[in-house]
């Protein structure tokens, strides 16, 4: 199908809009309220063209191009000039109210206003009244509200309402009084609320702790990366200037993250501006344990020749991480040898993620991508809170309940860009979507059906899913009603994963998905998918799968005396191993040396630390829940005297002289190692270019072009001019030079193109509109799937295992938070605002038999601990089952599925109250 | 000419109840098209009998009914009814005086019009300060549904309908029939985009007729008499009788029922008495705020759609405003542009921000602080704003029409404004 646009051809895909099909084209045609993800509304009238009727008419009448479908050999005319004209007076009249501050505004420099007033040549003010003002809001720590710059274009609020569920910010007021807030001033409550920055053409809402050490974003200095904040391995756009991480912004990769990031992955790297960031290696009392022991700072040479002294001809320990790259990892378990290494998962964490591989290796199932996943028509959830533990995937599920509506609108002849007369059509109506799972989620709110089962329970409910698929009859009604719905559709997705920490839910989830394939046979695609629990779960579990008998962190524990020396990588044991269990570790002889990046107590009881670097100042491949490997790369060089990971254990591994890693020197000479020692890992080379990798001549420039003060930028400090730092371990440069254009997607380190200096230009990188990146169609996708399933299907012999529980007591149940629950990202001190405190989560029954209220306090018992814990009073909540809040430091010592009793903390009063914000003082006046 | 819609409406009348409208010949069209008529046989009668909307628009009923898909092409559920009772064009009072004084004539047009296009639910949608008329219209309901006119398999028909009043919280843009439909779901009052249309797509996503108080209380007598009945009310080419209505300086403003193409001339000086003594007739917007300017040499046309579209206006809602010559056109126009920058639901930009731009400009002319630059401003403006399709609705287009043809008309009147520093008509005020 082809149009004309001022006379030229243009090849256009039927059904987009004429102003998507000129963005493909690389036309510039401005527009503000349309969103390639949120598609089309008209109200800003900012893409207008000419549309003529015929060859022959010369006047044509104006369009909008959000609004218009292609039709073959339709006319148009972008450069008429009613066209231009109509568009100059759409930004004049935008700029009536306007504040005139550009210099000294947030946005001012990757602002889409700013480049669309350039772009239409709007100049002169004819308008001489008074400007509209606005009074802000405080909406929370994230985001800085700004209404004055607003231009009313509903991007704000069709963001927040309509595509991410949100229901406390929206348009309020009309004319020329539009105003964009909450009913009340306070914080945001939505997860994806940071999206708002990249969503809004303008400075209305702006990164809060950005502004607090705020650079232009021509003056940041950025790398592509991979986010460490949970398993869905969001791409993400560090930005860096003074050795500080500045700020975080999406990386647009269409098959995981599109357009949007949760708040954690956002704004939860803060961390890595910690004052609680070790600096140097600290070597505690010349290496003798005492419990007074402080550490002294020693020199990298001297804490490698310590360690190695430690280490070299001694019986020797490796525990991985799940947030450490899968390089990190292969290395130490290389040092310390197979049988040597453990991955440093808890037993139960080990368990769960083996299942999940085993599975994802031999599913007959889809194992689908996030993009996948939005086309689904029907959703069971079992056993997970997604918005919680894999919060990126809750906004695709958001997406695919919209499927109803776009099957709607099918029937009308209405395009599914035509969004706010599809959602008029379809109203409420939604694909159905049943969550099964033991209290509250966050996505209960859309939910067609909501089942409160313990995790045991939930594995015999989808097995009984699964023999309703298979014929047998079931007393339960719900059972049925699941199994009709999940038969009914044609692209159903049942997800599940490791948040309950029950191989059960997931090897049940995976035979109702085998059932459910072999009921329908090819007529259906059966996506299954899992949540993992951290950004690197499933690299490390590959790392292990094929050991016969892998080393358990309990089992290393208990036989730690055998051994001289334990190494342990980025991984806070108190997350993992029972009190006495780190007793075993810390209290005996074993020298216990630990790599880490903040402080804890992991750390406060090693022999020897060493300081390593985040994920932004380190290259590493992380291997995200649906087995794409992706590589992220430093957006600075660590400072002091931390090294990678990768480093520490090379110039370990030199100095003891070891065999098999004498010939690695290099990261890129890990990842081909690695890539060699099992088959599941052959594609890792693929991953992303290797540090060869030049683009006409020239490396990956992680500046733009117009950086300023690059030989001035320490003149506080020193005269003189420092030499850029080189960068011999990656395709990408500390340098300005180079070309940012259509480079393989995974090197893409901001986004930027002439006229669009806002992330607006990132359809300038993208080969269609909502499509894939030209560098990822050029060369290979954004990351590589390292699992092909065999699709033999597994023979599942399925025992679910029912805790006993005794009387009066209650089974401990993780509850998993956006903010709080990740380790790193707690030490952020937005994201520790937000957490709040630590909680237990009792249902209504529960709470009024204590005599309790949301607030109060309740003391939980476990077998050998008793803790004062908040209360939290749920909705809904399977019997016999309480919540605790996971990875908060009060509630660390806490298990999965322990047993505990609970009373009411007597010794708890409620503060006193002494002023309030809240409007009526205690006193009623 | 017979009195039709106001047959119980008169100075000396009292507003209908059941009995009285029965009394007088109501709920025959309805019994007559329950007990003999299929809804296909009421669609023929309506669309023949050339009824044309009365809310402004003059869109043909019955052709507007034919677009709502019948059983066997719609997804089952509801179809709704909304009458538009939001009566909020400036020197608009015609629904109003139906409402209020004969709410049966109302619902029983509502009855048959759902009856014909197959709705079950209906609302009157009318403007919240309306508080009599919502008071009447519940009363005549309540009475209906006593009486088996509502509710429940209506006159054991097997049909059913329910009928609910809402009153508005009150935006001009609620006439506008897709913010209706959105102010009706408790959402902002915003324009939809169209397509789809409400008869496909419209309340709750469903099959929705939106017809104004005028156009339905029209619909019992077509039934009753006739297509052709109907057809000979008119005087020209278009059928039925219309509430024509005159505002300003005349000798006698107020509201009548005359047949549809009645000259302009009659119905301003033989109705409403010409002009006061002293003043002269300058201009005159035929149909509500957002109609164009027609002056003295169109007196002779007649008050049909068609008619006036050809002068350059638009029939609106048939409720004239008089400009004499002693008030001054611009304070005129701005004071119309206030209303509508006012009224603007703050969609589209060109509405939006564009109106308040045009309002600031009348404001320095009228204040006599312009420059001829302004008149080029305003051309551009009209331009930008005034073309349907430029913006997301018609109320911004229909907002530049007095202004567009003020200054066709009243040209020097502006040039005065600037040339002389001040407003001519308020010197030394």
């Amino acid at each position: 199908m082809i149009i004309f646009v001022d006379g030229q051809e243009i090849e256009v895909k039927q059904g987009e809009n004429v102003l998507e099909a000129c963005l493909n084209a690389g036309l510039d045609l401005p527009y503000f309220c349309w969103h390639p993800a949120m598609g089309s509304i008209g109200s800003c009238r900012q893409c207008a063209l000419v549309q003529y009727q015929n060859p022959e008419d010369t006047r044509g009448r104006i369009v909008m191009g959000c609004m218009t479908q292609v039709t073959d050999g339709a006319r148009f005319s972008l450069n008429a000039q009613n066209a231009t004209e109509f568009r100059e007076a759409v930004v004049e009249s935008l700029m009536l109210n306007h504040p005139h501050d550009c210099p000294v505004c947030a946005e001012g420099g990757e602002c889409h206003l700013q480049d669309m007033t350039v772009m239409v040549g709007h100049r002169d003010r004819r308008y001489t009244g008074k400007k509209n003002t606005h009074r802000n809001q405080y909406l929370g720590p994230l985001i800085q509200h700004e209404m004055n710059r607003c231009i009313t274009c509903y991007r704000c609020e069709r963001y927040y309402r309509d595509y991410a569920g949100g229901s406390d910010l929206g348009a309020q007021a009309s004319r020329d009084h539009v105003y964009f807030g909450r009913h009340q001033e306070g914080v945001l409550e939505s997860e994806f609320s940071g999206n708002l920055v990249e969503v809004c053409p303008t400075g209305v809402f702006t990164d809060k702790p950005f502004l607090k050490h705020y650079s232009r974003k021509w003056d940041l200095q950025s790398a592509p990366s991979i986010c460490s904040g949970c398993g869905v391995g969001c791409n993400i756009s560090p930005g860096e200037r003074y050795g500080k991480l500045k700020r975080v912004h999406n990386r647009y990769n269409h098959e995981v993250n599109g357009y949007f990031l949760c708040d954690r992955g956002r704004f939860g790297s803060g961390y890595i501006n910690s004052d609680q960031r070790l600096d140097y290696s600290g070597l505690k009392g010349a290496g003798l344990k005492s419990a007074d022991a402080t550490f002294a700072a020693v020199h990298q040479s001297q804490a490698i020749e310590t360690a190695a002294g430690w280490l070299q001809g001694k019986k020797v320990l490796g525990i991985g991480s799940p947030r450490a790259s899968l390089e990190s990892n292969y290395l130490l378990r290389e040092l310390v040898g197979r049988s040597n290494f453990s991955s440093g998962f808890s037993d139960a964490e080990a368990a769960v993620v083996r299942s999940i591989i085993n599975i994802q290796k031999t599913t007959v199932a889809t194992n689908p991508t996030i993009k996948q996943m939005e086309s689904a028509d029907a959703i069971l959830i079992l056993g997970e809170d997604i918005t919680n533990t894999a919060p990126r995937v809750a906004l695709a599920l958001r997406q695919a309940l919209r499927n109803k509506s776009f099957e709607l609108a099918e029937q009308l002849g209405l395009p599914e860009w035509q969004d706010a007369a599809v959602r008029n059509l379809a109203q409420d109506q939604l694909s159905p979507m049943v969550i099964v799972s033991a209290m509250d989620s966050r996505l209960d709110d859309v939910a067609s059906q909501l089942i409160s089962l313990s995790p045991a329970a939930i594995a015999d409910f989808s097995c009984a899913v699964t023999a309703s698929l298979q014929g047998q009859e079931s007393d339960d009604k719900r059972v049925q009603q699941v199994a009709n719905m999940l038969s009914a559709a044609k692209r159903p997705l049942i997800i599940s994963g490791s948040s309950m920490l029950s191989a059960n839910i997931v090897d049940s989830a995976a035979c109702l998905a085998e059932a459910l394939q072999a009921h329908k046979q090819a007529a259906q695609e059966v996506m299954l998918s899992f949540c993992v629990p951290e950004a690197n779960s499933m690299g490390l579990g590959l790392l292990v799968n094929e050991d016969k008998r892998p080393l358990r962190l309990s089992r290393l524990a208990k036989k730690i005396d055998t051994v001289d020396a334990v190494l342990i990588l980025e991984n806070d044991l108190e997350r993992r191993l029972s009190q006495s269990e780190l007793d075993l570790i810390f209290s005996g002889k074993t020298r216990v040396i630990s790599m880490d990046l903040l402080e804890n107590n992991t750390l406060a009881r090693s022999d020897l630390v060493l300081p390593v670097a985040s994920y932004a100042e380190s290259q590493g491949t992380l291997v995200n829940a649906e087995s794409r490997a992706q590589r992220h790369y430093p957006v600075f060089e660590p400072a002091a005297e931390r090294l990678c990971s990768w480093q520490w254990l090379l110039q370990l591994a030199a100095v003891m002289e070891h065999k098999k890693l004498a010939g690695i020197a290099h990261f890129d000479q890990i990842v081909e190692a690695c890539s060699k020692s099992q088959p599941i890992f052959a594609d890792l080379t693929a991953v992303a270019p290797d540090h060869s990798f030049r683009d006409r001549g020239l490396k990956v420039p992680r500046q733009t072009h117009r950086y300023s003060g690059r030989t001035a930028i320490n003149a506080d400090v020193s005269v003189h001019e420092p030499p850029q730092p080189t960068d011999c371990e990656t395709p990408l440069a500390y340098s300005m030079e180079g070309l940012n254009r259509d480079q393989p997607a995974s090197l893409i380190p901001y986004v930027w193109s002439p006229g669009w200096n806002s992330n607006q230009s990132l359809q300038k990188f993208q080969a269609e509109v909502n499509g894939p990146l030209k560098g990822a169609l050029k060369h290979s996708g954004a990351g590589q799937r390292l699992i092909k399933s065999t699709q033999q299907g597994l023979e599942y012999k399925l025992k679910v295992t029912h805790p006993r529980m005794q009387k009066g007591r209650w089974q401990l149940l993780p509850m998993h938070r956006v903010h709080g629950s990740e380790e790193l990202s707690a030490y952020t001190d937005e994201i520790a605002e937000l957490a709040a405190q630590a909680f237990v989560a009792l249902g209504e029954t529960v709470a009024e038999k204590l005599g309790v209220a949301e607030g109060e306090m309740v003391v939980v018992s476990t077998a050998d601990q008793e803790i004062s814990l908040q209360v939290k009073v749920l909705s809904r909540v399977a019997k016999n089952c309480v919540g605790f809040s996971v990875g908060y430091d009060k509630t660390k010592s806490l298990r999965a599925g322990d047993s505990v009793a609970l009373r009411r903390d007597k010794s708890w009063q409620p503060p006193q109250v002494i002023a309030t914000d809240r409007g009526v003082a205690s006193n009623g006046c | 000419m017979e009195k039709v819609l106001t047959r119980n409406i008169g100075p000396d009348q009292m507003p209908t109840d059941m009995t009285a409208y029965k009394a007088n010949g109501g709920y025959v069209g309805l019994r007559k098209a329950l007990s003999h008529m299929s809804p296909k046989d009421c669609l023929k009668v309506i669309s023949d009998s050339n009824l044309r909307g009365r809310g402004g628009a003059g869109f043909p009923t019955g052709m507007k009914w034919s677009f709502v898909p019948t059983e066997d092409k719609c997804t089952p559920g509801h179809k709704y009814l909304v009458c538009n009772a939001d009566e909020m064009e400036p020197g608009t009072f015609k629904d109003r005086l139906l409402m209020e004084c004969d709410p049966h004539q109302l619902i029983e047009g509502m009855i048959l019009s759902a009856y014909t296009i197959g709705a079950d639910i209906s609302y009157i949608f009318i403007r919240g300060e309306y508080v009599v008329a919502i008071q009447r219209l519940r009363d005549a309901i309540a009475e209906c549904y006593a009486k088996g006119y509502l509710g429940d398999n209506i006159l054991d028909s097997g049909y059913s309908l329910n009928m609910y009043v809402h009153p508005s919280a009150g935006r001009y843009i609620c006439g506008e029939e897709t913010a209706l439909i959105n102010a009706l779901e408790g959402k902002r009052a915003n324009p939809r985009a169209k397509p789809p249309f409400p008869q496909v797509s419209g309340l709750w996503g469903r099959p929705t007729i939106v017809n104004n108080v005028e156009t339905l209380c029209n619909i019992p007598h077509i039934i009753d008499r006739g297509a052709d009945w109907f057809k000979t009310l008119g005087r020209g080419e278009d059928s039925g009788s219309k509430l024509f209505g005159v505002s300003g300086k005349v000798k006698n403003p107020g509201c009548w029922e005359l047949p549809m193409g009645t000259p302009i001339r009659e119905i301003l000086e033989d109705h409403a008495g010409g002009m006061r003594d002293g003043y002269q007739l300058k201009g005159l917007l035929p149909g509500g705020g957002s109609t164009d300017f027609l002056v003295p040499e169109h007196l002779d046309l007649a008050m049909d759609y068609n008619v006036i579209g050809a002068a350059g206006s638009r029939m609106g809602t048939g409720t004239m405003i008089v400009l004499d010559d002693r008030s001054c056109p611009v304070a005129m126009v701005l004071n119309l542009i206030r209303f509508f920058a006012q009224e603007s639901c703050g969609f589209c930009t060109p509405c939006r921000d564009g109106l308040p731009w045009t309002r600031q400009v009348l404001e320095d002319i009228e204040s006599g602080c312009a420059e001829s630059e302004h008149l080029e401003t305003l051309a551009y403006q009209i331009k930008y704003i005034g073309a349907i399709g430029n913006t997301h609705c018609a109320l911004a287009p229909g907002a530049m029409e007095p202004l567009q043809s003020a200054l066709k008309y009243f040209y020097d009147d502006f040039k005065q404004h600037i040339s002389g520093g001040q407003c001519p008509y308020h010197k030394g005020a």
